[in-house]
């Protein structure tokens, strides 16, 4: 619950501009925040809120929101390598809707396997903030200080940077993935050629194409114990 | 809008949740597969750090306290400050440089 407190005060805050978004797609408070509730996702939210304000149809919603939250799928791949043994069905489907960047950071860089009620923990502290952080940007919307916002902002990457650092610094090859990482992603995002192509389908593909050549090319040795 | 909201929200729901679930449920053995293995190891970093550069310079006022929070947090997290401390801090970078910037 303790990792939980900064990712519910950053969740708070970037769900804070999302909440703004939603109210613009014309949603309720309420329907603001039950999104929140049950889909928990960033990019995704946003995504959705942006299509569902141009009157896109429930098909491209739905395809779109599957795109963006792809890498999902792999976070709960690594997750199922990382759980310890003899965890059941019921708890591995509570554990999915529990995964979202954050937690998932925090989980996966737990140095022993994984016990679900770790990630249960910082959810529970991690998602109530969400879902708060819409229904006040959707109610208060622009009455809040931009500055606080800008700063509160960048909270969620220093999060990020906090879980991919310290293994750069134990790992040399990770040090230089998350170079090649920075200088890739900046340059899709600067290359107009790829203007065409969402966010979340650009997080993916780089995903992809990276971590496969970096296995294909350093593979880990089956002694070391932090293996996912 | 002539769209059932409702029908957006749990349709999203339900398709971010089997993305969410269905490795983790289907996966039940230990990949053996060396390549695997060291894809799924990779995976997270890889994709933490392409979420955070460039994204972090559109998430301020200013491309410059962005950076400067940039930096604050790569330090400080080598450092091995937990996530809360690296977080707040780069906050405070920002609210305070953007005081004297704008």
């Amino acid at each position: 619950m303790k990792a939980g407190i900064p990712i519910g005060l950053g969740y708070f805050a970037v769900a804070l501009t999302l909440g703004i978004a939603a109210k613009e797609a014309g949603f309720t408070p309420f329907q603001a925040t039950l999104t929140s509730f049950l889909i928990n996702a960033s990019a995704g939210e946003y995504i959705g809120f942006t299509l569902i304000a141009a009157g896109a149809s429930y098909l491209e919603v739905f395809l779109m929101e599957a795109i963006a939250n792809a890498r999902y799928m792999l976070m709960s791949a690594a997750l199922s390598q990382k759980l310890k043994p003899g965890v059941g069905t019921v708890q591995r489907m509570l554990l999915g809707y529990c995964i979202t960047d954050e937690n998932f950071g925090v989980s996966i860089a737990l140095d022993e396997r994984l016990d679900p009620f770790y990630t249960y923990g910082v959810a529970s502290v991690a998602i109530p903030g969400w879902s708060l952080g819409t229904l006040c940007g959707a109610i208060l919307g622009e009455v809040l200080p931009v500055s606080l916002l800008s700063a509160l902002g960048v909270s969620l990457y220093g999060m990020f940077i906090s879980v991919f650092i310290p293994e750069s610094r134990k790992n040399k090859i990770v040090a230089g993935l998350v170079a090649i990482s920075f200088a890739l992603s900046y340059a899709v995002s600067a290359i107009p050629w790829f203007d065409g192509i969402s966010d979340g389908v650009k997080i993916i593909a780089l995903t992809v194409v990276i971590s496969l050549a970096a296995a294909l090319i350093f593979p880990v040795k089956e002694e070391n114990k932090d293996v996912a | 809008m002539s769209h059932n909201v409702y029908i957006y929200i749990f349709g999203m729901a339900l398709v971010t949740y089997l993305i969410r679930v269905l490795p983790l449920t289907l996966i039940r053995k230990e990949i053996k597969n060396v390549t695997v293995r060291s894809f799924l190891y990779y995976v997270p970093y890889v994709t933490l750090a392409v979420m955070t550069f460039p994204a972090i310079l559109d998430a301020t006022q200013s491309p410059i306290s962005a950076v400067a929070a940039l930096v604050v947090a790569i330090v400080l997290a080598y450092f091995r400050l937990g996530l809360f401390p690296v977080a707040v801090l780069s906050s405070v970078t920002v609210f305070v440089l953007e005081l004297f910037i704008k």
